[in-house]
């Protein structure tokens, strides 16, 4: 049976995307995401993950295919819908965070959605009571810790209320009590979950599916115990 | 890494940190103006603006030392014209220095930027000293300065560190190969460090709009809360302002 649009996250057809200096990061991707699935993208660097990351919400368009949110087209005339639905958060949480105090970086999102003064109040100390930063919207991100930084980073999307939330490299360079912490607060995390990773452990104890990728194609795409124990698979993809 | 920031002490607690920051920058531009506009050969009108200076420093709980370490970033400029001075021939009477003579207008104009960049720049390090950076902005912002401005400021104060910092780590990974940078032709090296950290800085400049526009960023920045002026902030306000102002103007009426 073929389910109807609505029952997909997020479905990409046939996706192509070189960069300006004209080496193609995807190659004709496919790949469909059911709503409240947690969906771990794999593989070596350079396979496009990333990139493949950044057309979930419209950073990106490609040169070709199509990429749809929730039954929604990702084009310029949807992107203000589609950037409200899909929430992606960045590697670096230096590019994240650029506004002086944490208050006004995890008030821009809900402000950029028109929300009122006493919403996004409480938009705020929500996000960051759920980071586990409750009290901390004075601070200025450059006196703060990677691991803060990240949760912070985090909090910037959660303030949107986003359906499907996008993490690039969530735990990379996180010590092991930050990335335990990490994957605590993930587990509670209700909705789409899509996380761009090289953490196998994060992959089999979070996700319900692993996504692999090499060259700009999708490679392989299963169930983590049996993707992530197919040591051929892995060891020719680069992943051991 | 870890830096010093130019409102570093601009989360202490002292009646002058807790006023608005728009009734602080219109006071302390109100004194820069008055004294840079004051002639030279009348002093005690300087004498008020110092003392306005003090006292405001005296309130604000500010480290002397830290102002004071503060001020020298004018030294240079003062020392450029003192080893000018026996060079102007200005007008009165002419003090023999053995080696060298100066004249009263020499003398005068020494005064005249010594007193005006003194004073200048102790009003911008109480400003910036006393109010945090994105507050600063936000009253500047609310004084019609253009958003462009203070938007720029504002990027400018959250990655000049990230950059420093990125510059350092390069310094850092060069060095332990065993660069001294002594030589003219090292120059190409540094050359192409600085190369480097352009183009990191520009590429970081795309990633941060791409993170900005990902929520919902479609080019003005979003206004939040009005803050008000309330009764101590209008106060201080109208007395530094009116203070400066009188000293300037009764030298014009004279």
């Amino acid at each position: 049976m073929i389910p109807f649009a609505r029952e997909y996250a997020i479905s990409v057809t046939d996706l192509e995307y070189s960069y300006p200096d004209g080496t193609k990061a995807l190659r004709g991707v496919d790949l469909k995401i059911r709503r409240n699935e947690t969906v771990a993208i794999m593989g070596p660097n350079g396979a496009g993950k990333s990139t493949l990351a950044l057309h979930f919400n419209g950073i990106l368009t490609g040169s070709s295919g199509k990429v749809e949110v929730m039954g929604i087209e990702v084009n310029k005339k949807n992107m203000r819908k589609v950037r409200d639905i899909v929430g992606l958060v960045f590697q670096d949480p230096d590019d994240q965070l650029f506004s002086p105090t944490v208050r006004e970086d995890v008030a821009f999102g809900p402000l950029n959605q028109r929300r009122s003064p006493e919403r996004v109040d409480h938009d705020v100390s929500r996000a960051l009571a759920w980071e586990g930063m409750e009290g901390s919207e004075q601070r200025s991100p450059h006196n703060m810790s990677f691991g803060e930084k990240k949760r912070i980073s985090v909090a910037t999307v959660l303030a949107m209320d986003p359906e499907v939330l996008v993490m690039d490299e969530p735990v990379a360079n996180m010590d092991p009590r930050g990335r335990r912490a990490f994957l605590e607060l993930i587990k509670v995390l209700e909705g789409t979950k899509i996380i761009v990773t090289h953490d196998l452990g994060m992959a089999r104890e979070l996700c319900d599916r692993v996504v692999l990728m090499d060259k700009g194609l999708v490679v392989a795409d299963g169930r983590p115990a049996a993707t992530l124990s197919d040591e051929v698979l892995l060891e020719k993809h680069g992943l051991i | 890494m870890r830096h010093d920031f130019i409102d570093r002490y601009s989360r202490l607690e002292s009646p002058v940190h807790a006023l608005d920051p728009r009734a602080k920058a219109i006071a302390l531009f109100a004194v820069i103006i008055a004294c840079v506009t004051t002639p030279a050969n009348v002093w005690w009108p300087y004498a008020i603006y110092a003392a306005l200076v003090l006292i405001i420093a005296n309130a604000s709980r500010l480290p002397f030392s830290y102002l004071l370490t503060r001020m020298l970033v004018v030294a240079p400029f003062i020392l450029v014209v003192a080893v000018c001075v026996p060079f102007m021939h200005g007008t009165g009477p002419t003090y023999d220095l053995g080696v060298f003579s100066v004249t009263q207008g020499g003398l005068l104009v020494l005064w005249n930027v010594a007193a005006k960049a003194l004073i200048s720049v102790s009003c911008l390090i109480l400003l910036s000293s006393t109010t945090e950076f994105a507050d600063l902005m936000h009253g500047f912002e609310r004084l019609h300065v253009p958003q462009f401005f203070t938007t720029v400021a504002a990027f400018m104060y959250r990655y000049i560190f990230i950059i420093i910092d990125e510059a350092e780590r390069m310094k850092r990974a060069r060095d332990s190969r065993n660069f001294r940078g002594r030589w003219l032709w090292h120059i190409k090296v540094i050359g192409h460090m600085v190369a480097s950290l352009f183009l990191r800085s520009q590429e970081r400049a795309e990633r941060v709009y791409q993170a900005m526009s990902a929520r919902g960023f479609d080019g003005s920045f979003p206004r939040w809360k009005e803050t008000h002026m309330h009764a101590p902030d209008w106060a201080f306000m109208g007395i530094v302002t009116a203070t400066a102002l009188a000293g300037r103007l009764v030298v014009l009426w004279k």
